[in-house]
């Protein structure tokens, strides 16, 4: 019931909204919050328990318990008694099977006890071990709170914003408040964040205040992140302050959990925040100052306060609340009963010290104040107000519970079942409460915490300070994925010729970061180009650095295993990058553009790599050289094909002709106007050009080459057509032929490698491993079926290798693929089997070379 | 982790900008295998202080040598170059 206007409130009574609740429209006042405006609405049942479905309602109106989660506008488990009301929203009360009032789950209540203790759901089903599935689908139906629907709620994502603070006030109370306004006068940056939708309108000089927001955590190096309102603030303090408060605790007795039975801060918000009467005839059993000022408020609100017990100093009472059509009907107290709907009750208030925990603070028991307080602060964060556990003291629980005295109402556990627990076996706090689940529901042990704990401390008989905390970690409040998730970020790279590539009509496919065109439409008409006229690929993935300096040859002498000093100016070599181990990590090719200059091309993923283990054995040996990565300013196309000469010769000023420009030259010059560099490659197989250019005139260039080539028909190729042609020349592709293991020896690249040449990266062990021989190879091998890439090899019936590439070739109509086999059949023609799947096997050969044009006359020509 | 790491050239930033590069060891040369490979396949797994190599990868591009506590990640100072100052 709704009092009348009084000071302090935050509702605006002229600002009138309404909302529904299961289908009925509820009436509500800018500044509620939708469990407010149902309790003001004359609603009590919230909810029901997550295991024996008991009705459960409003317990703390502070977002610490789970005594009130609804579904609101299909976002599952929201806390009604803070969501704020905006108008309009669809609220449905969850976790019920039948209505709130009357669910035929309750069964489970009734007759619980022996049947589902806790833990029992780790016993359930072992034996028949058929039944298990079906106990299973029966469980997963009864259990979980709320539920996704069918129709998810739209995408809730939350945007991520970076941001740093001189101090970060974490608590917007009275301690909070003042810490904030003394940072702000010394001149230092404040934000002070609370979750509490009351503290929006705070405004205090020098502070941005952050409300309703939630501190979720304390993270290394005091990274901080709030939620507020659709937007994850990560927040860097130079120091924290966490003025956190501390909560109400429960009191534990037969029934606690009842709707009717409530904190003094629920109803010092009930009453002070919304003026809404909490109920008609009260008791009051509280630990603290609390209690005598819930007292003095309820009156205030017209309810009758039939009886105040302040449980300090006396012999606890034997405490046991009745319940009529699932609500408080009475309570009574050793032996005598009082008839009320309202039963105030507090063990005390326990600091709210889990955000100091996660920061590395230490926690100690204090067993004169019966609390778990703050003890060792570290560096940058402060503790202020009650989280030190100034003025907080709890009493211990009275002992012989009865079987509803519920430790843990987030999870149905009562004091009953941690006692249980023990006996099992599970003494240590880590496993009990694992076993258990007390303290893994929503309230993340607010309000558990420190009674769990001492129950445990009692039915071991291990003194609350031996037993010790569970480990607090980060999120401290339950936390929507979508708010952790940040946007939906592409992280994928595209190519400066990414529009022409889609006007072309490219079909993308993911390469590692890069969307690179997997064909044009037609795949075989592209292989078929490049064979026999000429085709054009985008190979701006590739990775390009610049090199050049002093010592740039004897460094590259060092990172490459061939070696680089012997080339000329104006000539390309190809090169493997090896780790120190000798595995193969990369291959690219080395571009003598002068004496001291370079261009290193690495493979499209390859390239930050090996940029940074370049810039390694640079510093490690203080070399004068620099490495620039070019690898976004240059873009590059590959031009392959019996017609790519002639095309080349319409675009550029360069002599192409066979004589004036051979297999693996280089060239300087224009094409299309364009400064260029050009080098003439065969990685395809046919006479092929490889041309850089300013990634600024990378349309330009690719248009001015496909209208020199229409005449020749010639075509765009995508990673398709390049797997296959290459594959026709056997050269590898790193990351598909080769695995973290793979070394040049494996691979028939030996004879590449200079021994003689003194240190260069992986030597030691490729020296090694030379002197003991490889074990397995990687070959080429003519098959009569396709195997899928993968498939195993199998060598006298055993598996002694796996295929990493397989085409039917355009040319031969074979077969041919690459496969690693056993070192010993790793020679021209020895047969193998391939495991084609339910049971059939293949015939292969060991093809050693090329398939296509295995003297190279075609790209020398 | 979420720890700074005090750059040299760019001063305290996030350590997601950085690559680790290993620690710069001492380690006992030949009590398991052989110096290679201890080098290559064996870490001190030291449960203290040691010096690190880092490369910053979103900033300045360049490697940088830390000494930092593996048991809080707590990092005292950061110098340009990769060897134990």
């Amino acid at each position: 019931m709704r009092l009348p206007r009084r000071d302090g409130e935050t509702i605006d009574r002229d600002d009138r909204r309404t909302f529904t609740f299961d289908g009925k429209e509820v009436q509500a006042y800018a500044g509620d919050t939708i469990g407010s405006a149902l309790y003001a609405n004359g609603q009590r049942i919230f909810t029901r328990s997550f295991k024996y479905h008991r009705p459960r309602g409003l317990s703390c109106a502070a977002g610490n318990c789970a005594g009130c989660l609804m579904e609101v506008d299909g976002e599952p488990s929201v806390k009604a008694c803070t969501r704020t009301v905006q108008g309009g929203e669809v609220v449905r009360s969850q976790t019920i099977s039948g209505s709130l009032e009357r669910d035929p789950m309750r069964v489970v209540d009734h007759v619980a006890g022996p049947v589902t203790p806790v833990g029992f759901y780790y016993r359930l089903g072992i034996r028949p071990k058929a039944a298990w599935p079906h106990i299973e689908r029966m469980l997963r139906r009864m259990t979980g709170l709320g539920r996704v629907g069918e129709a998810p709620p739209k995408p809730h994502r939350a945007d991520v914003e970076h941001r740093t603070a001189g101090v970060l006030v974490i608590g917007a109370g009275r301690s909070g408040q003042e810490a904030a306004a003394r940072y702000a006068a010394e001149g230092r940056q404040v934000i002070l964040v609370d979750e509490r939708a009351e503290y929006a309108s705070l405004a205090i000089d020098g502070v941005e205040v952050i409300a309703p927001g939630t501190a979720l955590g304390v993270y290394e190096g005091r990274l901080v992140p709030v939620h507020a309102d659709g937007l994850m603030h990560r927040i860097r303090a130079e120091k924290i302050v966490v003025a956190t408060g501390s909560i109400d605790q429960p009191l534990l007795f037969e029934g606690n959990d009842l709707p009717g039975v409530m904190t003094p801060s629920a109803v010092r918000r009930l009453v002070g925040l919304w003026s809404i009467r909490p109920g008609t005839r009260a008791v009051v059993l509280a630990a603290d100052e609390a209690g005598d000022e819930a007292a003095r408020l309820l009156r205030e609100a017209g309810t009758q306060v039939v009886e105040t017990i302040d449980l300090r100093g006396v012999r606890p009472p034997k405490v046991k609340a009745a319940a009529r059509h699932g609500l408080l009907a009475a309570v009574e107290i050793d032996g005598r009963k009082i008839d009320c709907d309202l039963l105030v009750a507090s063990a005390g208030r326990q600091p709210a010290y889990s955000l100091l925990a996660q920061s590395g603070c230490s926690v100690r028991f204090d067993a004169e104040k019966g609390i778990f307080a703050p003890d060792q602060l570290v560096d940058g964060v402060e503790a202020a107000g009650s989280v030190t556990g100034e003025g907080a003291a709890v009493l211990a629980a009275a002992e012989g519970a009865g079987k509803r005295t519920f430790v843990c109402p987030c999870e149905d556990v009562t004091a009953k079942d941690l006692v249980r627990a023990v006996g099992e076996g599970f003494e240590d706090i880590e496993i009990a409460k694992r076993y258990t689940t007390v303290t893994m529901g929503p309230c993340q042990g607010r309000l558990c915490h420190l009674h769990s704990v001492r129950a445990l401390a009692r039915a071991t008989g291990v003194g609350e300070a031996a037993l010790g905390t569970t480990t607090a970690r980060p999120p401290w409040q339950p936390t929507p994925l979508g708010d952790v998730g940040g946007r939906k970020l592409n992280p994928g790279k595209r190519t400066a010729l990414h529009d022409a590539n889609r006007r072309a009509g490219a079909q993308y496919v993911w390469t590692g970061v890069w969307r690179r065109p997997d064909h044009y439409g037609d795949a075989a008409a592209e292989i078929k180009a490049v064979h026999e006229g000429v085709g054009l690929m985008d190979v701006s993935t590739l990775g390009k650095l610049y090199v050049s300096g002093p010592d740039a040859e004897a460094f590259l002498d060092g990172v490459f295993p061939n070696r680089i000093s012997t080339l000329k100016v104006d000539r390309v070599r190809y090169g493997i990058f090896n780790t120190d181990s000798g595995r193969i990590i990369d291959d690219g090719t080395i571009i003598r553009v002068g004496e001291r200059d370079f261009l290193v091309t690495t493979s499209s993923g390859g390239v930050d790599q090996v940029y940074e283990a370049f810039l390694l054995w640079v510093a490690e040996r203080k070399l004068a050289v620099d490495v620039v990565n070019v690898s976004g300013a240059l873009s590059a196309v590959s031009l392959s094909g019996p017609k790519a000469r002639e095309v080349l010769s319409r675009v550029t000023d360069v002599d192409v002709a066979n004589e004036a420009f051979k297999f693996l030259d280089v060239r300087q010059g224009a094409v299309a106007g364009a400064s260029a560099l050009l080098m003439r490659i065969g990685f395809l197989g046919e006479l092929g050009y490889e041309i850089h250019f300013p990634s600024t005139a990378a349309e330009h260039v690719w248009e001015a080459l496909m209208k020199a080539g229409a005449e020749f028909g010639i075509l765009p190729l995508g990673v398709e057509a390049l797997k296959a042609l290459r594959l026709e020349k056997g050269h590898i592709i790193v990351g598909i032929d080769t695995d973290s293991e793979t070394t040049m020896l494996e691979c028939g690249m030996g004879p590449m490698i200079a021994w003689d040449k003194g240190e260069f990266v992986g030597n030691e062990a490729l020296g090694r491993m030379n002197e003991r021989g490889a074990d397995r190879a990687l070959v080429g091998f003519t098959a009569d079926d396709l195997p899928n890439e993968g498939t195993a090899v199998l060598v006298g019936g055993e598996v002694g290798g796996r295929v990493t590439s397989a085409r039917r070739s355009a040319v031969s109509g074979q077969v041919i693929g690459l496969a690693y086999v056993p070192a010993a059949i790793g020679s021209e023609g020895s047969a193998f089997e391939l495991d084609l799947g339910e049971g059939r096997r293949g015939g292969a050969k060991v093809h050693i070379g090329a398939f296509y044009d295995p003297d190279g006359e075609r790209m020398r020509g | 982790m979420s720890f700074l790491i005090p750059c040299p050239h760019c001063g305290n930033r996030p350590q997601p900008e950085f690559a680790y590069g290993g620690n710069i060891g001492d380690d006992p040369p030949g009590s398991m295998l052989d110096v290679l490979s201890e080098d290559l396949y064996f870490n001190d797994n030291t449960a203290g202080e040691q010096f690190e190599r880092w490369f910053h990868r979103f900033g300045c591009e360049r490697w940088i040598v830390i000494r930092r506590d593996t048991r809080t990640n707590q990092v005292s100072e950061g110098w340009e170059g990769v060897d134990a100052p």
